[in-house]
């Protein structure tokens, strides 16, 4: 369902839904994915991981694997350059002290959690390299870990890295190391900051109603299908070939070069179709491995991870410990909150706390507020981005606080958020000024929805709502286009396409050229073959390349009419295009259709390329409500969803079919993450339930459909509406289901996941203070 | 290097005779053995389902099953669906429903609906959800999926009612 806000522009393309281009080799099987590559020669990869989550390396034997026949190389972080721990800033997001990417990659001097690569094997088969991984005899002196932010951050907690100092500006990326002539110790805390609004005091003063609360949430995994996998083949000149899967080919390029320390341009990266990534293919992983492999052994090597290894050996997201407090008037009007939140980064600096912390409060406008963050290094894995980083656990905590709000002053929950909405003009806590936004249109929406009115049937039910904000990506980008004499367009694009995005990007440049979206034919390029784009990743793409797909359209436009205009022999100024027609302004015997006139292209002066590179500005934040019905079972603490609607404001959805993915998809992670999935850890820090089996993403069977409404409240910033859509989805659903809880059972929970046994102990426990009054 | 086992099969049609490990599975005879790179690996522990093929007319995950066993089964694959000049009605309707995004989990959603609606194609939504209990997806919610499945099993409803 499209609900329009405002007056718009009719498109012929955009706002359609066309099939997506490379659809019909993703159902026949044909489209290759990173473990899709298979060359002459090949050897396969493995990697040696440590058991132990806190431990120095002693000492690396790997003579009994070398022994061993069909066994090729044998690497350790010995075979790589060490880099300094000055801190890079190499691309948007990410953590990137080059040390810690590189001592990521194969731990140097310290294995700092279960399942960090320790070596890597090159052999004549898997099965031998794993056989020969059993033969690499590593000697470790075993450390007490520390596997939470709150222990981690006491006095005599062990230390992950002697040299880290605590950064404490929030635009500061965190991960700077102390020089070693400094001779203050190291801390676990690798970032601190707050951000004030206004005067708290005050605002306390007036509120008539004040709620306090603590939250704590678990590291949970992305769980994309495709385990990571690279392959790479280091050739005689020095030039390195790698194909694999990522959300950014030239992120891959650049920090593989920075590991391997040679030039960026010695690299040319393939990105191969991406089985799912959701911020988790951020940061390489295997392809310095593998290329290094390669170089040792003179052939292609592919390396692969197993599920297991996904689990144990990449970024999940941060857990995380909250504090919120908020004040408000009877009449339901927000006078001061505060907040802290601290997050835990994993064993590297770098958890996204500072999201976090900008999108908390994103939806209210409050006068008076303090949010204080904290990011800090433990003995888990390194965290990555994962959808909206850092957004969900932050909602959580504040919508819950906001629902428990609006419940003691008896004011409807949607009601409560109107009247304390943020608009255009908003300053947010964290200082930027909202330009137009939806949040109002949206909230309207859930109000008149039938869902939200629908009587809830039956026992241990209830409805809760959550709302959630995220301010959305942009970031350098890439495209080139060239006109075929059969009046298509081949489109290459620097964008790995995640989700749909090949088709949204192609069907922008078909508006403008009036053609059908059929007409363009997109592909993503490597490294060597389009511009520099930024990593698909803050729901970017449809936005930024959607934006130079546009611009190489107006190129080619341009072009095509300065053709025509030649061809005619008259001024260009006269020639325009409309509706995929060149055609004189006044004079109406001249005209060509564009497949007319791009047949005569060779004939007439040479071929049309159109290119456009951008880094737009104009980015518009996505803001979402999402309503939740639940039966919770009294005697199992089970919680089934029985009905989930979610409303969004998505700009100008360009291909709906895949915006409707895009809520369903970011709707049922948050339900897993808010029912089900978590990182368990024993005492000594293994993780104990790596597999799709114990580790519980939703199935089919756990799910209701989703209900998508999509309000369209234009970006101004952008030539076609485009807000980003993929990432806010994910950031309402913990507290809407925790708000439906507490509707169904009057217990409010406090800690994700909201697991059968949680629950039930809840539930207990309010029996038992119940009995005890 | 363990020595090679000389099997016989017949996949998507096709007799195939093959050499592989004793210890191999089947998932890996495919992809590796034979390059049939559809058939996806999303945990090689019979938990996600990425990996689904029919053999004899039952749905296994190909992780689960040893290459060796192949030996006089007949296989059908994700490479094995479509028809000779065209799709099959399921990989139409995945396209028309948008009822994939990264497309990991799409070979194996689609042998695995094959394998349901073959024998019953009236499924209805709780059945389709039960069926497909066994196979991950993490970007779809699998709303669309279901709606693709349901709308195929009206499609291959009809046909084989015009084929009688």
């Amino acid at each position: 369902m499209v609900s329009t806000a405002e007056n718009k522009t009719q498109y012929k393309v955009v706002g359609t839904r066309p099939i997506r281009h490379d659809g019909l080799e993703k159902v026949t099987g044909q489209a290759r994915y990173s473990a899709d590559i298979n060359l002459p020669g090949m050897l396969h990869g493995k990697v040696l991981r440590s058991p132990h989550a806190h431990a120095i390396i002693k000492s690396i034997d790997i003579s009994r694997a070398l022994a061993l026949p069909g066994v090729e190389s044998v690497i350790t972080s010995a075979d790589l350059p060490q880099p300094s721990g000055r801190v890079a800033d190499l691309g948007e997001g990410a953590m990137m002290n080059p040390k810690f990417l590189s001592n990521n990659v194969l731990a140097s001097d310290k294995v700092l959690y279960k399942g960090h690569a320790v070596a890597a094997v090159a052999a004549a088969d898997q099965h031998v390299a794993e056989e020969a991984l059993g033969r690499i005899d590593v000697e470790y002196e075993v450390l007490p870990p520390v596997l939470n932010a709150v222990d981690a951050m006491k006095e005599g907690a062990p230390i992950l890295h002697e040299r880290l100092y605590t950064a404490e500006n929030p635009f500061v990326r965190p991960g700077g190391l102390r020089d070693d002539s400094d001779p203050e110790g190291g801390s676990n805390v690798a970032s601190h900051f707050v951000f004030e609004l206004g005067d708290l005091e005050k605002g306390f003063a007036e509120a008539d109603v004040v709620v306090e609360r603590g939250f704590r949430t678990k590291a949970v995994h992305q769980g994309y299908i495709e385990p990571h996998s690279a392959t790479a083949m280091w050739n005689r000149d020095g030039h390195v070939t790698i194909w694999c899967s990522s959300q950014g080919q030239f992120a891959m390029r650049d920090q593989s070069a920075l590991i391997l320390d040679i030039s960026m341009s010695q690299i040319k990266v393939i990105p191969l179709e991406i089985g799912g990534g959701f911020g988790g293919k951020t940061l390489v992983y295997l392809e310095p491995v593998a290329a290094l492999l390669s170089k040792m052994t003179g052939r292609p090597v592919k390396v692969s991870m197993s599920r297991q290894e996904v689990f144990e050996g990449t970024g999940p997201t941060s857990g995380s410990f909250m504090k919120v407090k908020m004040g408000a008037t009877k009449d339901g009007r927000i006078t001061a909150t505060t907040a802290t939140l601290i997050y835990e980064a994993g064993a590297f600096p770098g958890s996204p706390i500072n999201p976090g912390v900008q999108c908390m409060f994103g939806p209210y406008d409050i006068a008076n507020g303090r949010v204080e963050g904290y990011d800090v290094v433990i003995n888990t894995q390194k965290t990555a981005a994962y959808r909206a980083p850092g957004a969900p656990a932050a909602a959580y905590a504040a919508e819950s606080v906001i629902d428990e709000l609006a419940e003691k002053l008896n004011i409807d929950p949607i009601d409560f958020r109107v009247r304390n909405a943020a608009k255009e003009g908003t300053r947010r806590l964290t200082g930027p000024v909202f330009p137009r936004i939806g949040y109002l249109e949206t909230l309207e929406a859930a109000k008149n929805h039938p869902h939200w009115s629908a009587p809830l049937e039956g026992p241990n039910r209830g409805r809760g709502i959550a709302t959630g904000f995220w301010f959305n990506g942009s970031g350098p980008s890439s495209a080139t286009a060239s006109v075929n004499q059969d009046g298509t367009v081949s489109l290459v694009e620097g964008s790995p396409d995640i989700g749909g995005t090949r088709a949204a990007v192609a069907m922008q440049m078909a508006e403008v050229l009036g053609l059908p979206a059929e007409d363009v034919h997109p592909s993503v390029g490597d490294t060597d073959s389009i511009g520099f784009t930024s990593t698909t990743g803050g729901s970017s793409v449809a936005f930024k390349t959607g934006w130079a797909s546009y611009e190489a359209a107006q190129d080619i436009k341009r072009q095509m009419i300065e053709r025509a205009a030649y061809i005619w022999d008259v001024s260009a100024e006269d020639v325009d295009l409309t509706d995929g027609v060149f055609h004189h302004k006044s004079d109406p015997e001249l005209r060509f259709t564009f497949k007319e006139l791009a047949g005569l292209l060779l004939e007439t002066g040479g071929p049309i390329v159109g290119s456009a590179a951008v880094n737009p500005g104009g980015v518009g934040g996505a803001f979402a409500i999402h309503i939740a019905d639940v039966e919770v079972d009294p005697e199992t603490g089970k919680t089934e969803v029985l009905r989930y609607t979610a409303l969004q404001d998505v700009g100008k959805a360009v291909h709906p079919s895949y915006v409707e993915g895009q809520i369903q998809g970011g709707a049922v992670q948050g339900i897993g993450w808010a029912l089900n999935e978590e990182y368990f850890f024993d005492d000594e820090g293994c993780m104990t339930n790596s597999s799709f089996l114990d580790y519980r993403m939703p199935t089919s069977l756990d799910l209701p459909m989703i209900d998508t409404v999509m309000v369209e409240v234009p970006n101004p910033g952008h030539p076609f509406g485009v807000r980003g859509v993929g990432e806010v989805p994910i950031v309402p659903p913990m507290a809407a289901i925790a708000n439906a809880i507490k509707a169904a059972t009057g217990v409010r929970m406090t800690n994700l996941p909201m697991s059968p046994g949680e629950v039930l102990k809840a539930l207990w426990d309010s029996e038992e203070s119940k009995n005890s009054d | 290097m363990s020595k090679k086992i000389h099997v016989q099969t017949n996949i998507n049609g096709l007799d195939v005779d093959l050499l592989c490990e004793s210890r191999q599975s089947l998932l890996e005879v495919l992809r590796d053995v034979l390059n049939m790179t559809g058939t996806k690996e999303g945990c090689n522990d019979g938990n996600c389902g990425a990996c689904s093929v029919i053999v004899d007319g039952r749905l296994i995950d190909s992780c689960l099953m040893l290459g060796v066993e192949a030996e006089g089964k007949e296989i059908t694959t994700i490479e094995g669906v479509a028809y000779t000049h065209g799709l099959h009605p399921i990989q139409q309707s995945f396209l028309e429903n948008a009822a994939l995004q990264c497309g990991i989990c799409t070979p194996g959603f689609i042998v695995a609906a094959k394998a349901l609606l073959e024998n019953e194609p009236e499924a209805d939504e709780g059945r389709v959800r039960h069926w497909l209990a066994g196979n991950l997806c993490r970007c779809t919610g699998y709303d669309k999926i279901v709606r693709a499945v349901l709308d195929a099993g009206k499609t291959m409803a009809t046909q084989s009612k015009s084929e009688s």
